[in-house]
Order: C-alpha cells, then sequence, then structure tokens
C-alpha cells in the first residue's frame, strides 16, 4: 500500500463530500534553462469541474502532461485518490482512473468514429494474440460488450450517425467530441480536456458545455484548459489561474473575475465582455 | 600494405615495432575516418533542416568515386598538369558534379514529398538509392573498378620517425580542412546563419524572410560535394571502388554522424574520426572478419545509451 | 470491395490450388517463390504494415528461422516440419531480446538499428558464429520434409505445402487484424502518444508485433530449408529485407490482399521479363520513388471501414 498523504484523509478513504481527487503538490518541471510549471500546487474535488486558465505559454499544457505521465516533473508531487501517480507510464496512469484529451486533436486519423472509441475500451478487455486468431466464444463476447459500450459512448457523445465514418473526415467540433468519447470509454474518474472547444464556433461551443454538464452527471470530475472566459465561467466552478509557469490565483470564477492580478496577467488585455 | 614503406632505420620501429604497428593502425583509422567524417557531414545537415535520413547520400559518395575514376583517365588531368594540380581539378570537378547530383535528388526524390508522412520520404530516399546504384551498374558493370596505379603516388612521408603512406596523410588534411572550411562557413556567414536557423525552426525561419527552399538546395549542394570528394578519396587511397560500396560506406558514416550527435557539424566530425579509429583498431587487434559488424555494434549502443550522440542536445518532444 | 475485385479474386482463389496441374515445374518453382515471398511479407505486414515500425532487418528473423532449423534437422536429426514451432520461437525470442533496448526509439532510428541487426546477423553467420553456421558455405544436407509418411520432393509437393502455410496465414492474420490484438497495432501507428494516452501499453504492443512478426518468417525460414536443403548467409542479405519492405509499400501497408499482389508483382514480373533481369532493381527504384508520389497509400490499399455497419447494427441487439 502506498502512504497515504492527503490532509486531514482517513486511511479508510470513505468518500466524503469535497474529497481531493486529485492533489498537485509543489509541481515543478524545468526544459534546459526555462521552468515550464514552477512549485504549482492546486487540487480538484471529487465531482467537480476546475478550469486552468492563463496566458499562452503559462505551462497549463505541461501540468497536463505532468499528470498523465508524458513528463516527469523534476520536483513535487501528484496524488490521484491519495496515492502518488510518479514513475507511471502513461497507460497505467489511464487504468488509474485518469483520460485525457490533446489540444492538437490527436484521433487515429484514418481509423473510423468506432474504431477510435474502442480504443478507450481496450485496457479492460483481455484477448490477445491466440484470442484474436483463433476468435473463441469468451472473445467474441468481450468484442461485443466492447463495441456496444464504444457505441454508447458514440451516442453519448451524439456521433452515433457517423460510428462508421473515418475522423478525418469528421468535422472539425465532431472531432473534439470523438476524442472526449474516447476518453470516457476508458471510464475514468478524472476526465482531462484540454482545450475542448478549441476551433469551436458558438452553437458547438454551447453544446460542449451541455455535455460537460452531462459528463459530470456521470460523476466524472473534470478538470479543463480552455481560452473561451464565457465557457470557463459557466461550466467550472472553480478556476486556478497560472502565469510564467507559477500559480497566481485560486477561486470560484467570481473571485478570480475580481482578482487584480489575474486582471493584469490574462484579462486586462481587453477580453473583458 | 601500409608497412612497406619503412626503413629499418626509423626509431620508433627499432624501439617497439607494437608502437609502430599501433600508430599505423591509428593514422589509418584517423584517414577512413575523415572519409567517414566528410560523407557524415552530408547526412547531418540533411538531417538536421529536412529531418530527413537520405539514404541516397551514400551513392552520392559512390557516384564521386567513379566520375573520379572517369575523369582522372578520360582527361588525363595528373598527365598534363601533374599530380597536384590536377588532383586539385579533379577534385573541384566531382565537388561540382556531385553537388548537381544533390541537387537533382532533391528536385525529384525529396522536394515532391516534403508534407508528406516520414515513411513516404524514407521509401522514396531508399528508392532513389536503389535507382542510382543500379544505374551506376548498368553503366560500368558490377565488377570492382580500378583506379590506375601509375598515377597514385606510392610515396611515404617521415612523420616524427613514423613511414606513412602520402595518399593517408593527404586524406587526413584534406578532410580536416574541407570539414573546418564548412564549420566556419556555417559559422561566420549570413548564409551560413539562415540554414542555422532552418534547422533550429523551419517556419520561423520562414518568417524571417529566409528562403528555405534555397537553404534545402544548398545543402544538398555542400553535402553531396563532401561526400563525392570522399568517394574519390576512397578510390585514390584503396585504388577500387564498386557500385554497391555507397551503403556500407553510407551506413557507416551515419553511425558517425549518429555517435557525434546528428544535426551538429562538429558532432560528425568527431564522430566519423572516432568511428574509422574504432573500426581500424578493432580490425586490427579483434577480429578482421567482424570488422564490418563495429560500426552497426557502436551504432546500436549509442542508440540505447546516448541517443543524442555525444554532442547533442537533447530536446523535449511537443505533445 | 467491389464486385469486380470481388470475382477476380474469387477466380484466382478458385484456380490456384490447380496450378500445378497446367504449369509446368520451372512456373510452379517461381509460384512457390512467390509464396514464401507472400509469407515473409504478411509477417513484415504485421510490423511495417499494422504497427507502422520501421523494420528494414526483416530477413535476419528469416534467417534466425531458417538456422535453427537446419541446425537442428543436421545435428540432431529433428524432421524438418517438427522444427517449424522451434523455428517461430528462436527468431521471435531474438527479435524480442534486440528489439526491447531499442523498441523507444522514433521511425527512421528503428529503421536504421533493424538495418544494422540484419547486417550484425549476417556477418556472425558468415564467420561461423559459434561453429555452427557453416560459415559463408552454409548448411547442406537438410532432409526432404515428410507429412503423414509422404516425402515432399518436387516442386509440385512444395507448393501445396507452402501456399497452404500462406492460406493459414492469411486467415489468421484477417481475423488477427479485426481483433483487439490488430487494433491496438493500428492504434500505435495512426498516433503513439494517443495510443499510449487511451490506455494501451504501446512498448508492448511494439514488442509483441515484432516478436509474432519475426515468429512468422522463422517459421517462414524453415519451409524455405526445407525446399532449399541448403542454405547459406547471401540468402539473407540486407537487399532481401528491402525486397520485402518493397513489397509491403507498394502492396499497400497494413492490406493483406495488397501485399499478396504486390508480392506476385515484385518476384513474378521479372521472371517473366528475364532479358530485362540486369534493370529489374532500377525499374524497383524507380517505382519505389514514383510510388510515393503518386499513390503512396499502396496498389491496394487497406479496406475500411472494417467494422461494418451491420456489425455496429447488430451489436445493440440483446
Amino acid at each position: 500500500m502506498e502512504t497515504l498523504v492527503a490532509d486531514g484523509m482517513s486511511p479508510a478513504r470513505v468518500p466524503t463530500e469535497g474529497m481531493s481527487l486529485l492533489v498537485l503538490r509543489d509541481l515543478t518541471k524545468r526544459f534546459g534553462g526555462l521552468t515550464a510549471v514552477n512549485a504549482v500546487s492546486f487540487a480538484v474535488e471529487e465531482g467537480s469541474v476546475v478550469g486552468l486558465i492563463g496566458p499562452n505559454g503559462a505551462g497549463k499544457t505541461t501540468v497536463f502532461n505532468l499528470i498523465t505521465g508524458h513528463y516527469r516533473p523534476d520536483h513535487g508531487q501528484i496524488l490521484f485518490d491519495d496515492r502518488p501517480l510518479a514513475g507511471l507510464r502513461t497507460h497505467r496512469i489511464i487504468a488509474r482512473g485518469i483520460a485525457r484529451t490533446f489540444q492538437n486533436i490527436r484521433l487515429f486519423q484514418r481509423l473510423t468514429a468506432i474504431e477510435n472509441v474502442l480504443a478507450g475500451c481496450h485496457y479492460r478487455m483481455r484477448s490477445g494474440i491466440v484470442g484474436g486468431m483463433l476468435r473463441l466464444p469468451a472473445q467474441r463476447r468481450e468484442e461485443r460488450e466492447a463495441l456496444d459500450r464504444a457505441l454508447q459512448e458514440l451516442e453519448f457523445v451524439g456521433l452515433q450517425s457517423q460510428a462508421a465514418v473515418l475522423a478525418k473526415n469528421l468535422a472539425y467540433g465532431d472531432q473534439r467530441r470523438l476524442e472526449i468519447a474516447r476518453a470516457l470509454a476508458t471510464q475514468p474518474r478524472l476526465l482531462i480536456l484540454d482545450e475542448p472547444a478549441g476551433g469551436m464556433n458558438e452553437q458547438e461551443t454551447e453544446a460542449l458545455i451541455g455535455l460537460i454538464a452531462q459528463i459530470r452527471a456521470r460523476g466524472v470530475t473534470i478538470l479543463l484548459i480552455e481560452h473561451d472566459m464565457r465557457l470557463v465561467m459557466r461550466a467550472c466552478e472553480k478556476l486556478v489561474v497560472l502565469e510564467y509557469g507559477g500559480k497566481i490565483a485560486e477561486g470560484t470564477p467570481d473571485q478570480i473575475r475580481r482578482d487584480p492580478r489575474v486582471i493584469e496577467a490574462y484579462l486586462g488585455a481587453g477580453d473583458d465582455d | 600494405m601500409p608497412a612497406s614503406g619503412i626503413s629499418p632505420i626509423s626509431p620508433i620501429h627499432s624501439a617497439s615495432p607494437l608502437v609502430e604497428e599501433f600508430l599505423q593502425q591509428l593514422t589509418n583509422g584517423l584517414a577512413v575516418g575523415g572519409i567517414y567524417a566528410l560523407i557524415a557531414l552530408g547526412y547531418t545537415m540533411v538531417y538536421g533542416v529536412l529531418k530527413l535520413i537520405n539514404f541516397a547520400h551514400g551513392d552520392l559518395f559512390t557516384y564521386g568515386a567513379y566520375l573520379g575514376l572517369t575523369l582522372l583517365t578520360s582527361l588525363a588531368l595528373t598527365d598534363r598538369l601533374g599530380f597536384a594540380l590536377g588532383v586539385l581539378v579533379l577534385v573541384l570537378m566531382v565537388m561540382g558534379l556531385v553537388a548537381v547530383l544533390g541537387a537533382i535528388l532533391e528536385r525529384a526524390a525529396y522536394r515532391p514529398l516534403r508534407e508528406s508522412p516520414r515513411l513516404s520520404a524514407v521509401v522514396s530516399a531508399l528508392g532513389a538509392s536503389i535507382f542510382l546504384q543500379n544505374t551506376l551498374m548498368l553503366i560500368y558493370g558490377a565488377r570492382f573498378q580500378v583506379y590506375p596505379d601509375d598515377i597514385l603516388p606510392t610515396a611515404t612521408l617521415n612523420v616524427l620517425g613514423l613511414y606513412v603512406p602520402l595518399m593517408r596523410v593527404l586524406i587526413v588534411l584534406a578532410s580536416v580542412g574541407m570539414m573546418v572550411a564548412l564549420y566556419l562557413f556555417i559559422q561566420k556567414t549570413r548564409i551560413g546563419a539562415a540554414i542555422r536557423a532552418a534547422a533550429i525552426d523551419q517556419g520561423a525561419a520562414r518568417l524571417m524572410g529566409i528562403d528555405v527552399n534555397r537553404v534545402i538546395l544548398l545543402v544538398f549542394l555542400l553535402g553531396p560535394a563532401l561526400g563525392g570528394v570522399a568517394g574519390l578519396m576512397v578510390g585514390l587511397y584503396y585504388g577500387q571502388v564498386n557500385f554497391t560500396m555507397g551503403w556500407v560506406y553510407g551506413m557507416k558514416a551515419f553511425t558517425a554522424a549518429i555517435l557525434g550527435g546528428i544535426g551538429n557539424i562538429p558532432g560528425a566530425m568527431v564522430g566519423g574520426l572516432l568511428l574509422g579509429v574504432i573500426e581500424a583498431l578493432g580490425a586490427a587487434y579483434v577480429s578482421i572478419a567482424w570488422k564490418d559488424a563495429i560500426a552497426f555494434v557502436v551504432l546500436i549502443l549509442i542508440l540505447i545509451v546516448r541517443p543524442t550522440g555525444l554532442l547533442g542536445e537533447r530536446v523535449a518532444d511537443k505533445i | 470491395m467491389n464486385r469486380l475485385t470481388l470475382s477476380v479474386v474469387a477466380l484466382v482463389v478458385a484456380v490456384l490450388p490447380f496450378a500445378p496441374l497446367f504449369l509446368n515445374t520451372y512456373q510452379v518453382d517461381v509460384l512457390n517463390s512467390i509464396g514464401l515471398y507472400a509469407l515473409l511479407a504478411l509477417s513484415l505486414n504485421l510490423i511495417l504494415g499494422e504497427a507502422g515500425l520501421f523494420d528494414m532487418g526483416h530477413a535476419a528473423f528469416y534467417a534466425m528461422g531458417a538456422y535453427t532449423a537446419a541446425i537442428l534437422n543436421t545435428h540432431y536429426q529433428i524432421p524438418i516440419l517438427w522444427t517449424l514451432p522451434l523455428s517461430g520461437l528462436a527468431a521471435g525470442a531474438f527479435a524480442l531480446l534486440v528489439a526491447r533496448p531499442v523498441i523507444h526509439l522514433r521511425g527512421d532510428y528503428l529503421m536504421i538499428v533493424t538495418i544494422g541487426v540484419g547486417e550484425i546477423v549476417r556477418i556472425a553467420l558468415v564467420n561461423d558464429v559459434f561453429g555452427i553456421t557453416g560459415g559463408a558455405n552454409g548448411i547442406f544436407g537438410i532432409s526432404r520434409p515428410k507429412l503423414f509418411g509422404w516425402v515432399i520432393r518436387r516442386p509440385e509437393e512444395f507448393f501445396y505445402l507452402i501456399w497452404g502455410f500462406v492460406a493459414l496465414t492469411i486467415f489468421l492474420f484477417l481475423r488477427l487484424k479485426q481483433s483487439r490484438f490488430g487494433r491496438a497495432l493500428n492504434y500505435l501507428r495512426e498516433d503513439e502518444v494517443a495510443a499510449e494516452g487511451s490506455g494501451i501499453d504501446t512498448d508492448a504492443y511494439k514488442l509483441a508485433a515484432f516478436g509474432l512478426g519475426a515468429a512468422w518468417a522463422g517459421m517462414a525460414g524453415t519451409l524455405f530449408a526445407a525446399k532449399m536443403t541448403i542454405i547459406s548467409p547471401e540468402s539473407f542479405s540486407f537487399w532481401e529485407s528491402v525486397m520485402l519492405f518493397m513489397i509491403v509499400i507498394l502492396g499497400g501497408a497494413g492490406s493483406v490482399l495488397g501485399v499478396l499482389l504486390a508480392a506476385f508483382l515484385v518476384i513474378g514480373l521479372p521472371e517473366l521479363f528475364r532479358e530485362l533481369a540486369g534493370a529489374r532493381m532500377l525499374v524497383f527504384g524507380l517505382v519505389m520513388m514514383v510510388m510515393m508520389v503518386v499513390r503512396p497509400q499502396g496498389l491496394w490499399p487497406a479496406q475500411t471501414p472494417r467494422i461494418s455497419l451491420a456489425a455496429l447494427t447488430g451489436a445493440r441487439k440483446p
């Protein structure tokens, strides 16, 4: 068993109201001489929607890449469900219950939508080389169940009619939603969205806000990076603001809107609608 | 044989035949290493700018060797101009012709695939290599071609008491000279700065007003020119050439480029010389039969232990 | 697949088993060669076509299988066909061993390593490594295969052995392609970061692709040793690897039918134009360059979508 380090948490991990699902402590990452993330700490409560915002180059995506194990932190801790994630490879972290989407959509372009979503089902399945070649009854049942689950997720994001369409042929907004479906297929407890509204029009963004609410209703905790302030203000109950790799503010959307440092750093440039 | 020119009164020789043998192998390694380094420069420059392994580069090297042979015999350059001037003119002609071949290769095989997936460019490079090789084979035949031995100097040079074949000394000096010249060109001139900028970030270089297509063309002129000279050197050093030799030399030179740190010009020099010495000493003291495997073992080890090479820097992958 | 191609495929499948009845011995021998290359290319297709890993040293795994079979047969008198699984295991294990430390390398670096491994294996064979490979002369006196008491000797008999194995391979590989394993390889090829980020152990699958592809090449090596009764290092040169690479790329990476078609073209066509044999490689080189510009997906690309809509609706029913 890993040591339990979270603040005042009982070892039995009784799910209490406002329990922290993800805790970042003093997280630091350097690339050569550049400190991309500098001693960042914050927590994401179970069942909440948290937004990570800040100007371009503030280190937001790096924080995501640290959580999902694409990078190793130089310093600091990441606790998921009270257990440290440090040193785990990405697929192990996914298996722990974290799923993500990417800033520059990373779908399997030449595969169909349904095949993309099936990728998310992968790690819960068993069959290997021999099972695949012989197609035994157990393998066929598993395959059917996975297909069923993948279809459900496609339906959930509203792409059921596009199941057999190649990912590269989908509209931009649909590609973003397909990425979400693939992430949801891993049945995560925490979903990390990197600029989910990037490149979306107003209508699509509106639909996305609804989708985020629906995902939350399924009991999935959400951490997202987004530049679209209307989405952030409406969808998130807590915001964490980064600038030059460091955290400059944390609080409810209302608090953040009024925070002078944030206004200066981020909203000041006339983004005040 | 390298040892043939050694006089019995050589002080080192009389002192210790083992030291003598070692030094002979070392100088031989440096000469071969210089040749590897010259070829490696072509790989490393192209990789630096295009992130592409130019598989056909080794074959341009072979073209240098064959063109050198044909020009040498058909124009009788050394008869008319004397050895020194004749070889100098020959070197310049080979450089020019192979550089043009390099530019044609870039136009025909790589430019149409600039925006394609990596695999396409790799396959095209390989296709170009096969095509170039077999064109030579159809023109000259599959047999070894022999450089006329009455043209080649057989003199040896007394370097601090060690008698070294003249050709070996010339190769080391010429290759180091050309490498330094290239390095200064890249570091000190405006055009060199443009090449460096394009290697770091093509998009940004374009925004800064650099004509990236011309940079790429230039890289495909410079690299093959040096590779062509290396081919000529092999012909003059060993006296015989074969249409498939480009692939073995190419692989070794590529190993040298990786060893030094790909994309890094001083790295290619260091890697080439080092690999030449390792190979010469390995062949002499470990096993001659495994000589050609040494470079591959070095290659695999360096990729496992330090894929960025000796002088390369680590770059984070963008996700 | 449209109706025309379907009927052409059906025709080939229907006629091929009777080929030895109307072709002469030489022609059957060419078909056998095509069959062996098809097997090897199908095995490489798992690595290169399905998983997108640039393996240009596939001849090394082929050699491992052929030499394992030859050594077991000539030294220990094990019947050659019995060595089939052992050759597969030997080649597969060898692939895992050499791929393990370099599996994280990116595309063309991995390719360079596989070229290196291929050359090291060939040089090792020439140098009679461990005193068991017979050096440059190779191993001779491999006994004829026996199947149910029937000694396979003539090309017409080998035809059924080789093409039977090809048919089995196609059957198994097509199924594998549509399984969890096959999909995982495709995810790897399309986007490694996204695959890992969807919970797929990419390193494990890369190794599995190498292991399985190499094992199959090893078994093809056994058939080769049985057919030739003599093997030597020159059959496993770098150009052999290049040829296989070319077959997969020309046919269409990831396409079983494309790879088969390309095996027929690359191995069979030069036999039809024997007077131009010298220019064969020249033409191949040119074709590779032109193809990458004109038709990079190959002559007969993989069919999509592979999960039909019927299957999709079927899945929803209890």
